[in-house]
């Protein structure tokens, strides 16, 4: 990266526009859209279903162009950006990956080594490092030799993560990392992100659903709202509740725990008259 | 924790030394398979004289000890047959891999997206012209008619095929699948009404069609396999994109790969060398579905060693289904591999089936 790259923030977007081109004409997903994220800020990004998340996911990573405005990572247009030299520095977990049959997980996390394959064949003594190093941030050590076939929902995730930090990303994007994992996979892997965020100095841009989970791991929360990126929280707090239920049009309630944290719970009744369900 | 483990090193992939390994292997079946292949047959020639025909005409080494005839089937006859069989069961093999990871579906074979229906149309259509068109054309360029509209009606299937599939946000490998379907399904209908309307000449129609490497020669081989041969090159080297491709087009994308680039390239080159050796042998079912299948299963999916695998194997292959065919009293090669390829493919699926418990 150029020396004068380094003072520039990780992630800018500048007006940004996006959107898809449908049989009923184009429609913005996203729109007016401003946004920094420093070098080494892990930012959750919050939203109803349909609100834009993944979008701004695939703006950030490249794969969906604006329709309008800039997107400039560590300083450099996007545009400016070689598909190779943009996996070498981006890296992105999507909300499902197949993962091939017939493959010990070493195998599979080597594939993030392929945006640096410059041998005509095999892997050299980097690639060997940088997979090694992914499996023990990542905490898989231990599955490096099993079959990928075999694996549970909450080891899965984990050799995903492996396989984007064997990219040596600057940049790690993850679209609902927690969307198949149960409580303690949830916090297991939100842990490891901070982590990483730490020992890898590596920005890490995160869609989550759980609005507590973002308000306790994430340095700060966004809102994807009204085709527009918005800070989800105000003053000291994470999250605004009222901002919450305006996104999310459900009713948040706030609670206190008995340590003084606050959390924020969706209010559900169930209706007078109805019997529970069975 | 892992101080207490033993240290196992990293499996980041096959090896040059397991490459190597699996390709010396399959090279010394093909080399065996082939030499039966040269030295059996209606007239048995007897491996002994079979190579050292061989050396003699490749090197000038050994002495004449043989009658002439031998020496005429072996070069004549055999040797561009079998050499047809390597070309053509390697690009069937190496084709039907590259499809099956670029359409990521298990049912991929060469023909796919429509290269075995345009050939046949192409081919059929040269069989049925009236028969001074293909003489003088056959006569200009050294090879058949039949050959050359069949290797321009199977890239032509392809070029329509991909036409149609492509969309302003690219080419769907669905949308690839659906076309290959309905363009083939048209073609072969077009083939069955000229089957039905060409009298007399429907027997060089089936047999055309049921594929055969008994029309090989020096001078046909030597137009198609520099095709094959280089397509094979360009495909080898771009295993790191095919093996992207396994994890999925969204993530092969993030990993670098131009999707839409790769796609064009990927099924022109795997078109390239089924047309070319479709156009020499007819439409040999089987070897690019079963061939890449097996490798998998036996090797692993990585494209470094499963593509030039699949051309050694799958060439040993179809020399051997041809030897076989030739020894049954000449069934067309086609049918052998069917035969054969089919109830071992079901065992084999019954078996991972059993195994793995999917």
């Amino acid at each position: 990266m150029a020396a004068e790259a380094r003072d520039a923030p990780a992630i800018r977007l500048t007006d940004v526009a996006a959107g898809y081109r449908g049989s009923a004409g184009d429609r913005s997903v996203l729109d007016g859209v401003d946004l920094e994220v420093r070098g080494g800020e892990l930012v959750a990004v919050l939203g109803a279903n349909g609100s834009g998340k993944t979008t701004l996911l695939r703006l950030l990573a490249g794969v969906l162009a604006p329709s309008r405005g800039t997107v400039e990572l560590y300083g450099r247009p996007l545009g400016a950006w070689t598909r190779g030299e943009l996996a070498r520095s981006v890296a992105v977990l999507p909300q499902s990956m197949e993962l091939p049959d017939g493959f010990r997980v070493s195998e599979v996390v080597a594939l993030g080594r392929i945006p640096h394959g410059r041998r005509w064949f095999g892997a050299d003594i980097e690639d060997a490092r940088a997979v090694a190093d992914a499996l023990r941030d990542a905490g898989a050590e231990d599955l490096a030799h099993r079959p990928v076939g075999e694996l549970s929902g909450g080891e899965r995730q984990r050799v995903l993560v492996a396989l984007a930090l064997a990219q040596e990303p600057q940049l790690l994007l993850l679209d609902e990392p927690t969307l198949h994992l149960d409580l303690a996979h949830q916090i297991a892997l939100v842990r490891l992100l901070e982590r990483l965020r730490r020992s890898r100095r590596v920005t890490v841009v995160a869609v989550l659903h759980d609005l507590n989970l973002a308000a306790v791991f994430a340095d700060r929360a966004l809102l994807v709202h009204d085709a527009r990126v918005v800070p989800a929280g105000r003053d000291d707090l994470a999250i605004d509740p009222l901002l919450a239920r305006r996104a999310f049009g459900v009713a948040i309630e706030e609670a206190l725990t008995a340590d003084g944290r606050v959390v924020l719970t969706p209010a559900v009744t169930r209706p007078m008259n109805e019997p529970p369900a069975s | 924790m892992s101080a207490t483990q033993v240290a196992r090193p990293l499996l980041l992939g096959p090896t040059l030394g397991r490459t190597s390994l699996v390709l010396v292997s399959g090279l010394g079946l093909l080399a065996a398979v082939s030499l039966a292949a040269v030295a059996f047959g209606t007239t048995g020639v007897g491996p002994g004289d079979a190579a050292a025909i061989i050396g003699h005409r490749l090197l000038g080494v050994g002495t004449v000890t043989w009658p002439a005839s031998s020496e005429t089937i072996v070069w004549e006859l055999r040797l561009p047959r079998v050499a047809a069989g390597m070309i053509v069961g390697a690009g069937l093999a190496c084709a039907g891999a590259v499809f099956q990871a670029l359409l990521r579906n298990p049912l991929a074979d060469p023909y796919i997206i429509g290269t075995a229906a345009g050939a046949s149309l192409g081919a059929v259509s040269a069989l049925l012209l009236p028969a001074i068109l293909p003489v003088a054309v056959g006569a200009w360029l050294g090879i058949g008619l039949v050959q050359l509209l069949a290797f321009a009606g199977g890239l032509g299937a392809v070029v329509v095929v991909f036409g149609v599939a492509r969309g302003h946000a690219g080419t769907p490998v669905i949308a690839l699948l659906l076309a290959g379907y309905a363009v083939s399904s048209l073609l072969a209908a077009c083939v069955a009404l000229m089957m039905f309307l060409s009298g007399d000449r429907l027997g060089a129609v089936v047999s055309w069609l049921l594929g055969s490497l008994g029309g090989a020669s020096w001078t046909r081989l030597a137009l198609a396999a520099p095709l094959i041969v280089g397509s094979f090159g360009i495909l080898l080297l771009r295993w790191r994109k095919l093996n992207a491709l396994l994890l999925g087009e969204q993530q092969a994308a993030h990993l670098g790969v131009d999707l839409e680039r790769e796609k064009r390239l990927l099924t022109a080159l795997a078109a390239l060398a089924t047309s070319a050796g479709v156009a020499i042998s007819g439409t040999i079912g089987f070897v690019g579905l079963v061939v890449p299948h097996l490798l998998r299963l036996a090797f692993g999916p990585d494209h470094r060693l499963l593509l030039p695998a699949a051309m050694v194997y799958g060439a040993a292959l179809l020399v051997l289904a041809d030897l076989g065919a030739r020894l049954a009293g000449g069934i067309p090669v086609g049918v052998v591999t069917a035969l054969i390829g089919a109830p071992f493919f079901l065992w084999l699926l019954r078996r991972s089936l059993v195994v793995h418990g999917r």
